[in-house]
Parts: C-alpha cells; structure tokens; sequence
C-alpha cells in the first residue's frame, strides 16, 4: 500500500519545480492530473534539452512528468472553468507555480479554492517570495543561481562565478513544497484541517545555502574563498577536493595531512602537522597533493588509502557508473510506457518504504489524453444535477 | 492554526549532516526533536567544523544544523541508559539514525527491536550506498557521492576536469527527500495504523537530482554530457545564451531565452553566422563567445536596463555581500536569530516553507549536549519507571 493512495492531486504547474513536487506525491501513490493549456500545454513538453525529442516531445518533460494523467482545458473558457472545478472541488491537493497575482486572476487562487473545498491543502511556487520588490522577476534557475550567491561556491579561485550544471534550485524548491504539502497532509489526517503551503525559489536557494550563509553572518561577513586548484568546497581545508591521477581522478574528503604523507609516501606533507595548517595552507598543500597524485593510477591510490579509513573515490562518468555492480544493485531505473506504446526508461523515487520501491510503469501523458475519461468520471454527476 | 506537525515526537540518532537536516525541517514544521547524543562529547558532528569556526563548544555548522532541537544525554552501551532510551522510543512518532549496516542491530535499537516496543513507530535510515550492494560499507560522505554518481561532469566547462557542487548537496537533498519520506511515512501509519520504515541514501538522492539529465542520457544513445567550452558555461545540455558572461564591472546571467532579439539588440551578428535554430546548441561556444565580446563593453546596469524590458531573462550575479543586502533578499526576511545559553545571538537562516501565510522562526538554539536529560526525565518520567 503506497501512503498517498485514494489521494487526488490537481496540478497547475508548469516546467520543473511544481511538477517535480507532483511526481513525488504521484510516486507516494496520489493521482495527478496536470491541468494543461491546449494546444501546447505544459511549456516544457518543448523545452529540449542538447536537441533530445522522445516521442515527440522534450525528454525532460517525460522525466518529470511520468505517472500523471493530462486534463486540458483554457483556464479563460467558462465552460472549461467549470470541469476544472469539478476537479479542484474534490482534490485533496491543488498547486500552481504561476507568478503572484496570476492564479488570482484566472480565479483558482487559495481564497477562491478554499471557499468551495475547506479541508484543502494548497500549495505554491513563486520565483521570490509573494512580494518583495523581485515578485514580478522571472522566477528561472540560472537566474535564482545568480541572485543567491551561489555560484561563487563551485570552482577554482579564479574561475569566476561557476553555476550549478543543473536545475538545482528548481529541484529544492519542489522537494520543500512536497514536504510542506506532506507534512500539512499529515496535519489534516490529523486534525481535518487544511492549509497553504508558499516556497519560493530564492527561499529555497537560501535554505540550500545555509550553513555558509550562517558562516557569512558570523564571520564578519567575510565572502567565500575558494581555493587556487582543486576545490570542492570553499569553506573547507584541505585535502577536500579532487585529484588527477595518471590515469584518471580521485576525490579526497576529510583527512590528516601528515597521515595522507606517509600512506602516499609524500614526505613533503609532513610539514603541515597542525590541523589548523589544513585549512590555513590549503592552496600548498593541495598544489603538492596535486603533483604527487598524477604520479600514479587512481586504483593503486585506493588501494593505499581505502584499507587506512581514508575517504576517498575515484571519479566516475554516467557510463561507468552505470556499469558498476554498486549502481545495479540500487534498481534505479525503471521502464514505463505512455497510452501510445511508447517506452523509455528513467529512474524511479529515490525514498524506500517498507523496505519496497515506489516504482510504476505509467509514463507521462499525451497532451489532454484523460480529459474524456475524467470528464466521464469526475462531471457527469454535474451535469445530472443540472438537469 | 497549529503547525503542521504539532504534538508529533521525534527522536533522532542521527549525526552529521543529511539526517540532522531532515530532523531540523520536522522541528520547524512544529514536531518537538530531541537527539539522543553521547555523554560529555555529544554528537560527532560538534567537532566537524567548516573555516574553523566553534560557538559555546560547537562548530558553527552544528548550531546551524541542530537548533530547534532538545538533548538528551545516553550512554547507549549501558544497559540503565539503554533501557531510558526505550521508554522515550515507546512515546515517540519518528525515530531516526544513519549509522552503518550493523551497528542498531548490536545496540538492540535496530527496525524489529524498535517496532516490538513501539508498533506505531516511523523509523527512518540514511545510508550513503542503499541498505545492501558492495557500497554498502563505503564512507557515506558528499564529495565522495557527487565524484561516484556522475555529477561532477556537469558543472565548469570542457577542460576542466571533474568539478563538484561547492556544497554538501548530497548531503542537503537527501535530508530534503528523507524529511519527504518521513512525513509520507506518517501518512501511511495514518491509514494503517502499523509501524513504519523509511530508507533513503545519499547516491540515490543524488541520482534522483540528475534524473532529468539521466533520463536523456539513457535515451539519447548514452552519450555524455558535454560542457560548454566558454568560462561561464551553466549548462551541458542547453543551448546559447544560457549562461554567466563578464560585463565591464560584473557579471550578467542569461537564462534560455530569444537569441535572435538578443543579438539584434547587441549587434553581434549572430544570427547572420547562424541561422538555423537547431544550429544553436552545436555552435553555442561560438555564439557564446560572440556573446562575451558585446557584454564586456558595458556595465552590468546598462544591460538590464536595456535587456528586462524586453523580455529578456537575465540577472545581476550578485556575491555573499551583494546578496544578502539585496533588497529582493531583505524582504524575504529569510534571517533569524536564535539565542545561545549565554545570552549571545547567532544568526542564522530560517525554514524555507511559509504555512498558513506565516513565516516559521524559532528562536531556540541548538542544545548543549545534555542540556535536557533532567527535564526529559522528569517530564517521560524516566528514571523513576527504570528504578522500580
């Protein structure tokens, strides 16, 4: 039994931050019906990425949209309003990732749901908060990247600012509003309540950021340094970072200097005996690090430093991981299939329960493909009590 | 209206980073934490200390991680310690750890144990690796999850080798799924009226991170990702103009966005050299490049002055200093100050979910180790129930 089974969650969003939440809760077992626009519906069915269209459509959108069914419908038409109604009357869950004041307008806001579905929980997505001066900015990941701060975290000293590869602060900000969505959930089973949960994507950026923005307020507001060369975090000494090898890469956490010294059999490292030195010295010891680790392979350093408890790695690409007896085991990947027969293959909610995997094989909907089925189900009951 | 997760009991093992994290959410989002944190040391993560810094003998990361959370002293090699630990697991809602394989089956504590005394118990487990697989043993620690999991191809450009998130992101999103299992857990205790177990683990949370990356890779025919080639390339799968550029005194971010108003309003020539949209993403170094020649010519405000109007998705980069005086970052009220033992305040951020339209502070400090065994006794009752 999944937890979220008999749940019915109507989803406004759009792109990667809402939806990513939606899928979360459809993985925990609720129903998701994305209400999409028609013609074009969710923007990022076209939002390619490197040129890559499965089926017709982005393979992002087919990641993040698995396991959800598609109702469209023109939220300006009254008679498509009033079916949407009948969706959002019933649902345990309504959310949107629309900039403040637009859901207002197209009258599906809090207010307006609560009034005709009390025990709701509602949830939303803003770029930067529901005012505020930047209420009104395109709430984009690069650009929230940039405002943060955040991108002076990755790199070396003198890389410039280097963004995160990936949509980093769209995937906090819908993991926070699965979680404050779950936890009002857990709130009304418990209580009858419902409630509104708000995320935005700045909050989310700065959440993710808290231990080194809590360092920057109590340091005298000092700016993150990141080391000359091999950097992995700014705030840390060294060995933290990774390593060429001759023939490859290896990453090296937290570790004693002169303990690495002598299993590497560096004696240069011996002059760094003061803990302090780690953090203190770091581009030193790491420029020497960096030139006696492309002295050797990446397996023969392992074999060294792993039996010693020293936390180490080497550094894996997608096709090598991928191979690797440790990825396989995970069963991280499924196969699922849209209503037309077409398969792909994906990866499936990272969370156990009860020691299973929230698995399902529905892949992500055609354009409006349930609406005659949901019309079927949801609306005629409407209409009767119409006539 | 009461938050979300009032009169809901937590008691956390757990030590570091990502478990701790997902305990401090539970925390804001109203369930009373308590750890249960060796005598005199306390939790291992006291002394794990980023820039060497330490408040009331904890490092600054442990106060950031742990506030908003009570401490309860046991020895759990003692059979009396042990035994009160028990009486507080009997009471609890969510019980969490992320010790390795092996170690809650030897203190006793492990799912069977704790379900035998409390058959409502949500019981949740980080690993680093998943619960079994030749991993199983290895050091769950970030840097070494984000080299194994593919991730460090992902950031930086073409020649520079593999670069890490410069930050415990591993670290960050599986607590973030964790405190998502947790609460599902709860859902489903809800309906069932049974026990509980909840497992999450770094290397899965960081692949769930990449799934939109890996779900092309597995369907492109397996290639890798390619970086950009040009210095704040942000993307290895999106097109021109995604991406940082230096302007004459800063930086400009470009989001994805209208390439051709772009470069008629910059007067680069780009579409003159290509033409074809599909084009873009094969030759985004190039047209990058063209880019960076028309940015570095003018200030960071003359572009957005000149390109928001339009349309056009871009921003200042803005640094540590830059950012948190922004005034877009002062009207969050995103900060908070909580109050040491001594009377000092440390500040700090706050939860990042509004509920109810109410932004969740809580000015309690992380605890002291210990600082509440004697409260805790007394109020559960523990050391009279052990004695008689």
């Amino acid at each position: 039994m999944k937890p979220l089974e008999d749940y019915l969650v109507v989803d406004f969003s759009q792109f990667l931050s809402g939806p990513s939440a939606a899928l979360r809760l459809a993985d925990f077992g609720a129903r998701v019906i994305k209400i999409e626009r028609p013609e074009t519906g969710d923007i990022c069915r076209h939002l390619y990425t490197s040129n890559v269209i499965m089926n017709g459509e982005s393979s992002v959108f087919h990641a993040i949209n698995r396991n959800k069914e598609s109702f469209a419908a023109d939220l300006k038409s009254e008679a498509d309003r009033a079916q949407v109604w009948e969706l959002v009357r019933r649902a345990d869950v309504v959310m949107h990732n629309y900039r403040p004041g637009v859901m207002e307008r197209l009258g599906f806001d809090y207010a307006s749901v609560r009034a005709q579905n009390p025990s709701v929980v509602y949830g939303e997505i803003s770029g930067y908060g529901p005012d505020g001066p930047w209420r009104d900015k395109p709430g984009q990941d690069l650009l929230l990247q940039s405002v943060s701060g955040l991108t002076w975290l990755s790199g070396n000293a003198n890389s410039g600012p280097v963004p995160m590869g990936l949509s980093i602060v769209d995937m906090l900000a819908g993991a926070h509003l699965a979680q404050g969505l779950l936890a009002c959930l857990v709130r009304r089973s418990l209580r009858g309540e419902g409630g509104l949960v708000q995320v935005s994507m700045l909050e989310s950026a700065i959440d993710f950021q808290f231990e080194t923005l809590t360092t920057h307020f109590n340091d005298g507001g000092q700016l993150p340094q990141r080391t000359r060369h091999n950097s992995a975090h700014a705030y840390l000494g060294a060995p933290y970072g990774i390593y060429q090898t001759q023939n490859g890469y290896l990453a090296l956490a937290m570790g004693s200097i002169p303990k690495l010294g002598e299993l590497l059999g560096c004696p240069a490292l011996l002059a760094y005996p003061d803990p302090k030195q780690a953090f203190e010295q770091r581009d030193d010891i790491k420029a020497t690090l960096a030139q006696h680790l492309r002295t050797n392979t990446t397996e023969a350093w392992l074999a060294v430093l792993e039996p010693a408890d020293i936390w180490c790695a080497g550094v894996l690409r997608w096709d090598e991981l991928l191979q690797h007896e440790g990825f396989r085991g995970l069963d991280m990947t499924q196969t699922v299939q849209m209503t037309d027969g077409y398969a792909y293959q994906t990866t499936r909610c990272p969370i156990r329960l009860d020691g299973e995997l929230l698995t399902s094989a529905v892949g992500s909907p055609q354009l409006g493909q349930d609406n005659a089925r949901l019309q079927q189900e949801f609306m005629t009951s409407n209409i009767a009590q119409h006539d | 209206m009461s938050l979300p997760l009032e009169g809901l009991l937590v008691i956390e093992f757990s030590q570091f980073l990502a478990a701790p994290s997902a305990g401090l959410r539970l925390a804001d989002l109203g369930a009373r934490v308590i750890k249960i944190e060796r005598p005199g040391a306390g939790e291992a993560g006291r002394q794990i200390a980023i820039k060497n810094l330490f408040i009331d003998g904890s490092s600054l990361v442990f106060h950031t991680i742990n506030r908003h959370k009570e401490s309860y002293a046991a020895d759990l090699k003692n059979p009396e310690d042990l035994a009160r630990v028990k009486q507080l697991l009997a009471r609890a809602d969510v019980m969490t750890h992320n010790f390795r394989p092996g170690i809650m089956e030897k203190i006793g504590l492990d799912y069977d144990a704790v379900r035998a005394l409390n058959p409502r118990i949500v019981y949740g487990v980080v690993t680093g690796y998943g619960p079994t697989g030749p991993w199983a043993t290895k050091p769950g620690q970030d840097l070494l999850v984000q080299s194994m999991s593919g991730l460090t191809w992902l950031s930086g450009t073409a020649q520079d080798g593999p670069t890490p998130f410069g930050i415990a992101v591993a670290d960050i999103i599986c607590g973030s799924h964790f405190a998502q299992g947790l609460l599902a857990g709860l859902l489903k205790r809800g309906k069932t009226g049974q026990s509980v177990l909840v497992e999450a683990s770094l290397l899965e949370s960081v692949l769930d991170m990449q799934f939109e990356l890996l779900t092309t890779h597995f369907n492109d025919g397996g290639q890798l990702p390619q970086r950009g080639a040009v210095r704040g390339t942000a993307h290895p799968y999106l097109s021109a103009p995604y991406g940082l550029y230096p302007t004459q005194d800063g930086y400009l971010a470009l989001a994805m966005g209208n390439l051709p108003q772009l470069d008629e309003t910059l007067g680069c020539g780009i579409l003159e050299a290509y033409p074809e949209p599909a084009s873009w993403f094969e030759f985004r170094d190039a047209i990058a490049e063209k880019l960076t020649a028309a940015l570095r010519e003018k200030p960071t405000q003359h572009w957005l002055t000149t390109l928001e109007p339009l349309g056009i998705w871009c921003a200042q980069v803005l640094d540590y200093q830059q950012a948190t005086s922004s005034p877009g970052f002062q009207a969050l009220g995103m900060q908070q100050r909580v109050q040491l033992p001594d009377g000092q305040q440390l500040a700090t951020t706050r939860c990042p979910i509004r509920i109810d339209g109410q932004k969740l502070y809580a000015p309690q400090a992380a605890p002291r180790p210990g600082q509440h065994t004697a409260a805790l006794d007394a109020e559960f009752n523990l050391r009279t129930t052990i004695s008689n």
